[in-house]
């Protein structure tokens, strides 16, 4: 394991972006962090700026507008960062799938390390993703 | 130099406020125009989170479409679809089971609780009180707990059902549901204690961002934005639909018009919320019976459909031609008039109070994050995050101020 994963191990910063979602996914991720999930007890929080983040969470489906937008942060993202598809919208394209607004799902714009599929995916489906995300650097 | 010629000199920076922003919610994109700590003019553009809803409704079956329609708002989950099969049902002429309707009532305000225990935690994280935040959210889980229960999802419920609704109520789990609704009234006792009391929040959001009257009327304002101005405003008490007309409530008015009074509405509609699921429960165990009638097929025409969500009235209209499928479906969901009232309530205010002012409306907002200033010299930049942290400052600031006094 080299130096930036052993130190990407600890506390996750997630970056949330949100591509054209209908907010369930978003509110979902902030519920992690309130009181009945906690998961700013092992050092996750959301940041506000790309730069610091180890996570990028996208939920929605990601719209034409959003495309271009997205493969900027993700390329303004420092590396090593993980991708995460959030609900079934960035996951498949969901129920909007066959929108003229849509992008495509989210692993045709940029890679995706783990997906949570649900709508919207409850709270322990996003700790345990985080979990396997984490397992997966070991 | 002279205070004129400095005045003269005082250029006017442009905030841009998204599109993106890690905190939650959707991308909206908000210009500020400031000169110095004073918001001249506001702008903005929507569309980032467009996903052709309409067109899409029009390859969907009028069975489909309920599902479809839930996914326009997350946090408006009932709202979509109730107003959209109040919609086919207003074309087609269906009556709906008794039974049913009280369900729609109690899934609809149960939504409300949880959607008004949001705000109250966002606001509060506007104004640094985190600890409002925490709270609120922590107290809005047993809610969601019930809508699993009884409808098997947290959110996205697809309780709606053209002529009826999906799934009944178990009347032995009634007890439950009361028990729950009990259990929350000391934690809404708790959160309208430390809103109406607290002396720092009295000094925050009294005065600031006032809606008058009249320009609720210019701009066509809804639900409990229009409300706290005084305006007698509910669909449900207006255009009853499911069983408003036949339970006991009342509507919230305020007068103020600023922040507070919205934050007062929002809190008192609790309480109503909370008397109006008690009275469906109780209606429940009495009526027993279909929860759907049977649709056979939609009938050429147009139909309109209303709904109150917690942000305002939800309107939908239908056109059939006669085969399964709608040919024109319109959606207009309020946050579409209430934020247009920006232009009036944030023009004048400084830019820490811009934060809770735009939140105050509620807008599917929280657009405060990954802001930056681009003044002459393109030398400042502010986060998103520096916002709030301007806000909760300004806050800080007042509680010391009136420690001193003391």
């Amino acid at each position: 394991m080299g130096f930036k994963e052993n130190a990407l191990k600890r506390s996750l910063w997630v970056f949330h972006f949100s591509g054209g979602s209908c907010n369930n996914c978003d509110i979902e991720l902030l519920d992690c962090l309130t009181p009945r999930y906690d998961l700013e007890r092992f050092g996750i929080e959301l940041v506000g700026s790309i730069r610091h983040a180890d996570i990028i969470a996208v939920t929605g489906i990601v719209n034409r507008q959003c495309k271009p937008r997205l493969e900027k942060i993700y390329k303004q993202a420092s590396k090593p960062v993980f991708v995460v598809a959030c609900g079934a919208c960035p996951c498949t394209g969901g129920i909007f799938k066959n929108s003229y607004h849509t992008a495509g799902p989210l692993d045709e714009i940029i890679p995706v390390d783990a997906y949570i599929p649900g709508c919207p995916p409850k709270p322990e489906a996003i700790i345990s993703a985080i979990v396997k995300l984490r397992n997966k650097l070991e | 130099m002279s205070d004129e010629n400095k005045n003269s000199k005082k250029e006017r920076t442009v905030i841009p406020i998204g599109p993106y922003h890690p905190l939650q919610e959707e991308p909206e994109y908000f210009q500020l125009h400031v000169e110095g700590e004073i918001v001249k003019k506001i702008e903005w553009r929507t569309s980032y989170n467009h996903r052709g809803i309409e067109k899409l409704s029009q390859s969907m079956s009028y069975d489909q479409v309920p599902y479809l329609v839930e996914r326009i708002c997350g946090i408006c989950s009932t709202s979509h679809p109730l107003s959209y099969v109040n919609a086919v049902e207003d074309l087609a002429e269906i009556e709906v089971p008794v039974r049913a309707k009280y369900i729609r009532t109690i899934i609809a305000e149960l939504e409300r609780l949880h959607s008004h225990l949001l705000w109250v935690g966002l606001a509060g994280h506007f104004l640094g009180f985190n600890t409002v935040w925490m709270w609120a959210w922590k107290y809005r889980e047993p809610v969601l707990e019930i809508m699993e229960a009884v409808t098997g999802n947290r959110q996205n419920y697809a309780m709606m059902k053209i002529g009826g609704i999906r799934r009944d109520i178990d009347n032995e789990d009634i007890p439950s549901i009361k028990k729950m609704l009990d259990d929350l009234k000391p934690k809404v006792d708790l959160l309208r204690g430390a809103v109406m009391d607290d002396p720092i929040i009295h000094a925050r959001t009294k005065g600031i961002g006032v809606l008058t009257p009249e320009d609720v009327h210019n701009y066509g304002a809804l639900g409990p934005t229009a409300r706290a101005s005084g305006i007698k405003d509910d669909i449900r008490r207006d255009y009853p639909y499911a069983a408003y007309d036949i339970i006991d409530w009342d509507v919230i008015v305020e007068e103020e018009g600023d922040v507070f009074a919205k934050a007062v509405v929002r809190i008192k509609e609790m309480y109503e919320s909370i008397s109006m699921i008690h009275q469906c429960l109780d209606a429940l165990k009495k009526e027993n019976g279909e929860i759907e009638t049977t649709v056979k097929e939609i009938p050429p025409g147009d139909g309109i459909g209303q709904a109150e969500a917690p942000r305002g009235e939800v309107f939908h209209f239908v056109r059939s031609d006669g085969t399964n499928r709608p040919v024109r479906h319109k959606v207009r969901a309020p946050s579409f008039c209430n934020v247009p009232t920006f232009e009036v309530t944030t023009v004048g205010e400084t830019i820490s109070d811009a934060a809770i002012i735009l939140a105050a409306v509620d807008p599917c907002y929280c657009c405060t994050e990954r802001m930056a200033v681009i003044n002459s010299e393109g030398e400042k930049s502010l986060t998103g995050d520096d916002l709030i942290k301007m806000s909760q400052q300004k806050t800080e600031r007042m509680r010391k101020s009136k420690k001193e006094n003391k």
